[in-house]
C-alpha cells in the first residue's frame, strides 16, 4: 500500500488537535473552570487558527541552536572583559533598570502563560501558550546569565531579586504584571500577547535591544537578537487571540474593548520608564521617546488599529493624551529619578552638555522651556556643593503606581491629580485613564499594595527616613544609589580606564 | 607543559549575586544552573488577589498540604535550565528521528504479525492521549506550584508529554501508512472501549486535583510509573521477541525520557517527604488513595497484552514501583 502523503498544515493538526477530548467523567467545566466568567463566547475552538505550527521536536531543535550561539558568545564576552567595552558606565543604569524591573516581567509571564496554557478549552491555544511559557522562562534565565558578568563589575544588580519587590519604583512593572495575572484568561493574553508584546512591544523590547547594540552592550545585543525570533512568535499569538476572540461572538467585542483601553493606558504608563530610559541613560543615543512614539504609535499603532475597525474595534481610549503628554513625560521621570535616586537601585546625573543639545534638538522649545532651566539650576546647585536630593517618599498613582509627577495636559505647569471615592476611601490617581480603570474594578485596585504607604505603615524594616528605606533595600549611597559621579561605579570605571573619563561627546553611536 | 595564554584580568568586584550568596556561601561563584532558578518567583507584597481564586495569592504555598521551609530546595538533579534542557532534548530527537527513518526506509514494521500490528493500534496508541492528559497536569504544576526550580522543571515535562504524545501519532502514521483514521480509531477506544475507561476515568480525576504536589505524586509517580514500565518495558520485550524491532526503535526516546525523568521525579518527592513526619505521612496517604486505582487502570490493559501473564506482569511493575516508594523512604 502507497503511503498517502500529507500536508504540512494536516500533519500539525493530527500532532497536536486530536490530542484532546470531551470529558465524561468530570465536567468539562470542572476541568476548564477559569474561561467563562470573564463573559467571553467562545463558540468553536476549532476555528483557533495555530500561529506557530511547531511540533515539539522542531521546537527543541530550533531553540538548542540558538542556546548554543548565546552560550558561546556570553562565553567569550566574559572571558574578553567585554564590559570594559560599553559606550559608558551611565550605560549601566540601564541594565539595572532591565535587570531589577524586566527579567522579573519575564518569569511573571512564564508563570500566567503556564496559567492559560492549561485553562484554556481548545488544545490549538493551550500548545501555542504552554510554548509561549517555555520561551518566556528561557528570556527570564538567559538574562540573568547575560547580567551575570556585568554584576561581578557593577553595583545595582547584585541585589535585583531583593528589590524586586520592595522598591518604590519597581512596583510599576510589579503591579503592572500581577494584574495581568490575576485577571482572567482571556483579559491576561490581551493585555501580555496583544497590547505589551504585539501593539507596544517596538516602544519597550526594542529600545532596550537597541539601546545595547548602540552603546558597546555585546552580552544584551545578542541576547536580544536570541529572543527576536522568540518574540516575533509572541506578537502572531498576540494578533491571533485578539481576532480569534473577536470572531467568535460580537459580545465579545465590547469586552476585549474595555481590556484594549485599560492595558494600552497600563502599558504606556509603564513605558514612561522605557522612554527616560531611552533619553537620559542611554550615553549613545538611538532615537528620542518622541520619535519612537511617533512611529510605532502615532503611524504603525494606527494602522493596525484601521485594520481592527472591521472588527467594531476603536482606537484605545485616551490615545490622544498619550501623544500630547509625548513631549514631557520623561523630562519630568528623569526629574524625579534625579533628586530621588539615593532610593534607588541605580544612579542618575545631569545630562552633559552634548546630551543637553541632544534634548534640545529632539524636544524643542518644550526642553528648552520648561525643563532646561531646571537641569541648569541643579548644575548650579552641585557646582555650589549642594547636590540637591528629595528627603520624602513619593505620593503614588494608585493605579499604575507612577509617582504623581505628570502635568496637566495642556499645562505643563500644574500636577495632575485625579481622585475618586470608594467605600469612604479616598484614592488618588495620575491621570483620568488610571482613574477610569479604578473606576471599574474598584475591588481589585483597592488592594493595591504601594509601597511609600508601607513605609510609613513600618512596613519597611521599621524604616522612617529615605536612609533608612534605601538601607532596607540594599541600596547605601556612594555604592548602589545616588549620584553617578559619586559612585564605586564611576570610581571603579575610572580605575579600569586609566583614568580617563570615556564619556561620550556625541549623541550619535 | 601547558600552552599560556596571558589575558588582562580585572579583579572582580564580587563573584555573584546576593540571593545566591545567601544560598551557597560568600566568595563562591554560582553555576548557571542556580542562577537560573533560585529566587526567580516572586514570594511576597502582592498587589492583587487572583479573580480565578481569590481565596488565594497569585504564588500561595497553601495550594499544597506539603510543607517545606525553603520550596527552592525541589531542585532538578539534572540542572536543566532551559539551554541545557532542549540541547539534550535535541539530541535525542535526533536520534528518534534516525529511527523513524530506518523503520520506514527498510518498512520494518511488516515484520510483525498483524495480531502486534492490531495490539499496538489498540494497547498503545491510544496512550497519545493519556500523554495530553499528563501534558495538562503538569502545566497545572508548572502554573500553580510554589518555587521557580520545581515549576520550572515541571514545565519542561509538560512540553516533554506534548513530545511523546506526538512521537504515538507519528509511530501510528507510520503503522498505518499515513491514514490519519488510525488516530480517530485509537480516540474512539480511548473514549469508549471498556478497557480503557479506568485509565481515561483515572486521568481525568486527575484533571479535578488541586494539590499540586499531589497531581505530581500521581501522575508523575503512580501514573507515569505503572504506564512506562506496562508500554515500553514489557510490552516491548514481549512484542520485540516477535519481531518488533520497529517498536523498540520508535519507541527509544520514551525509555530514555522515563529514566531520565525518574529522576527528578523521585529526588523531589525524597526532599519533601523527608522535610517532615507530617509530609511524608501526607505522601503516604496519597499513595494509598490513588495506587490501587492505578493498579486497576492497568490491569485490562495488561490483560489484553499478556493474557495468562497479566498478574505476573503486573507484580513485577508494582514490585519496582514499590521498590522505589520503599527508597524514598515511603511505608504504605
Amino acid at each position: 500500500m502507497a503511503d498517502r502523503k500529507l500536508g504540512l498544515k494536516e500533519k500539525y493538526q493530527l500532532m497536536t488537535r486530536g490530542l484532546d477530548w470531551e470529558t465524561t467523567y468530570q465536567p468539562m467545566d470542572k476541568v476548564f473552570p477559569f474561561d467563562k466568567y470573564e463573559g467571553i463566547k467562545i463558540k468553536d475552538w476549532s476555528k483557533w487558527e495555530d500561529p506557530f505550527r511547531l511540533t515539539m521536536d522542531a521546537y527543541w531543535k530550533y531553540q538548542s541552536e540558538k542556546e548554543r550561539k548565546l552560550y558561546a558568545i556570553l562565553d567569550s564576552f566574559s572571558q574578553n572583559n567585554g564590559q570594559l567595552n560599553i559606550s559608558d558606565a551611565r550605560y549601566m543604569t540601564a541594565i539595572k533598570l532591565w535587570a531589577q524591573g524586566i527579567t522579573p516581567l519575564e518569569y511573571y509571564a512564564h508563570r500566567g502563560f503556564c496559567h492559560v496554557g492549561r485553562h484554556f478549552r481548545g488544545a490549538g491555544a493551550r500548545v501555542a501558550c504552554q510554548m509561549q511559557a517555555l520561551d518566556e522562562l528561557r528570556h527570564a534565565q538567559t538574562q540573568m546569565h547575560a547580567f551575570s558578568h556585568y554584576n561581578k563589575y557593577f553595583s545595582g544588580l547584585h541585589q535585583a531579586i531583593h528589590m524586586r519587590d520592595r522598591a518604590w519604583y519597581l512596583s510599576i512593572p510589579k503591579s503592572f504584571f500581577e494584574d495581568a495575572l490575576t485577571s482572567g484568561p482571556f483579559e491576561f493574553v490581551t493585555s501580555i500577547s496583544f497590547a505589551f508584546e504585539y501593539v507596544l512591544t517596538n516602544l519597550l523590547f526594542m529600545p532596550f535591544v537597541s539601546g545595547a547594540a548602540y552603546n558597546g552592550d555585546m552580552a544584551t545585543t545578542t541576547f536580544g537578537f536570541s529572543a527576536q525570533s522568540d518574540e516575533s512568535r509572541h506578537m502572531t499569538l498576540g494578533l491571533e487571540v485578539v481576532k480569534f476572540v473577536l470572531e467568535q461572538h460580537e459580545d465579545n467585542v465590547p469586552i476585549m474593548q474595555r481590556y484594549i483601553d485599560k492595558w494600552f493606558w497600563r502599558g504606556y504608563r509603564l513605558l514612561a520608564l522605557v522612554g527616560t530610559m531611552m533619553d537620559y541613560m542611554l550615553p549613545k543615543k538611538v532615537m528620542s521617546w518622541a520619535e519612537a512614539w511617533g512611529i510605532y504609535w502615532e503611524e504603525n499603532g494606527f494602522a493596525l488599529f484601521n485594520d481592527l475597525s472591521r472588527y467594531g474595534i476603536r482606537l484605545p481610549k485616551y490615545h490622544e493624551i498619550a501623544t500630547k503628554e509625548k513631549l514631557h513625560i520623561t523630562h519630568q521621570a528623569w526629574n524625579v529619578f534625579y533628586t530621588a535616586c539615593p532610593a534607588t537601585g541605580f544612579h542618575a546625573w545631569l545630562p552633559q552638555p552634548y546630551e543637553m543639545d541632544w534634548l534640545s534638538e529632539k524636544y524643542g522649545e518644550t526642553f528648552d522651556r520648561f525643563y532646561r532651566p531646571r537641569y541648569e539650576l541643579f548644575g548650579e546647585m552641585e557646582k555650589a556643593g549642594k547636590r540637591f536630593y528629595t528627603n520624602r517618599l513619593p505620593f503614588v498613582c494608585q493605579t499604575c503606581q507612577v509617582p504623581d509627577f505628570f502635568t496637566e495636559v495642556d499645562n505643563p505647569m500644574k500636577q495632575a491629580v485625579r481622585h475618586h471615592e470608594w467605600r469612604g476611601m479616598k484614592f488618588n490617581f495620575c491621570s483620568d485613564g488610571c482613574k477610569d480603570i479604578f473606576v471599574n474594578e474598584p475591588e481589585k485596585f483597592c488592594q493595591s499594595y504601594i509601597p511609600p504607604q508601607q513605609i510609613y505603615q513600618g512596613n519597611a524594616g521599621g524604616a522612617r527616613t529615605l536612609q533608612e528605606y534605601a538601607a532596607w533595600l540594599h541600596c547605601p549611597m556612594g555604592s548602589d544609589a545616588g549620584d553617578y559621579y559619586s559612585s564605586d561605579d564611576y570610581k571603579n570605571w575610572l580605575k579600569w580606564h586609566g583614568g580617563r573619563d570615556t564619556s561620550p561627546t556625541t549623541a550619535a553611536a | 607543559m601547558s600552552v599560556e595564554i596571558k589575558t588582562a584580568s580585572i579583579e572582580p568586584v564580587r563573584l555573584t549575586f546576593d540571593h545566591l550568596e545567601a544560598r551557597i556561601g560568600k566568595g563562591k561563584a554560582a553555576t548557571r544552573y542556580q542562577e537560573a532558578v533560585h529566587d526567580l518567583q516572586v514570594t511576597q507584597n502582592f498587589h492583587y488577589r487572583p479573580t480565578w481564586d481569590p481565596e488565594f495569592d497569585l504564588f500561595d504555598k497553601r495550594r499544597s498540604a506539603i510543607v517545606l521551609g525553603d520550596f527552592d530546595q525541589l531542585l532538578d538533579p539534572r540542572q536543566y535550565y532551559y539551554a541545557p534542557y532542549t540541547i539534550q532534548r535535541a539530541r535525542q530527537q535526533e536520534a528518534q528521528d534516525g529511527n523513524f527513518g530506518i523503520v520506514e526506509k527498510r518498512n520494518l514494521f511488516s515484520a510483525l504479525s498483524p495480531e502486534w500490528l492490531t495490539n499496538i493500534e489498540t494497547l498503545i496508541i491510544p496512550l497519545r492521549h493519556f500523554e495530553w492528559g499528563a501534558n495538562t497536569n503538569n502545566c497545572y504544576i508548572a502554573a500553580t506550584g510554589y518555587g521557580a526550580p520545581f515549576t520550572s522543571t515541571a514545565l519542561m515535562q509538560a512540553m516533554d508529554r506534548l513530545g511523546v504524545a506526538q512521537y504515538l501519532t507519528r509511530l501510528a502514521l507510520v503503522l498505518q501508512h499515513q491514514d490519519p483514521q488510525c488516530l480517530d480509531r485509537a480516540k474512539a477506544l480511548w473514549l469508549d472501549d471498556p478497557l480503557w475507561q479506568p485509565l481515561r476515568q483515572l486521568v481525568e480525576d486527575a484533571m479535578v486535583t488541586k494539590d499540586w504536589f499531589e497531581l505530581h505524586v500521581l501522575q508523575n509517580f503512580l501514573l507515569d510509573g505503572a504506564i512506562y514500565p506496562f508500554a515500553y518495558t514489557q510490552f516491548d520485550q514481549a512484542i520485540t521477541t516477535h519481531g518488533g524491532i520497529a517498536y523498540a526503535l520508535t519507541t527509544e526516546f520514551m525509555r530514555d525520557w522515563y529514566t531520565e525523568s525518574v529522576r527528578w521525579t523521585d529526588s523531589t518527592i525524597r526532599v519533601a517527604a523527608n522535610e517532615s513526619q507530617e509530609n511524608k505521612a501526607t505522601i503516604q496517604t496519597w499513595i494509598a488513595r490513588w495506587e490501587p486505582r492505578v493498579r486497576a487502570a492497568v490491569t485490562p490493559l495488561a490483560v489484553a497484552a499478556f493474557a495468562s501473564q497479566a498478574t505476573g506482569v503486573l507484580d513485577s511493575i508494582f514490585t519496582d514501583l514499590a521498590a522505589r516508594r520503599v527508597k524514598l523512604g515511603l511505608m504504605v
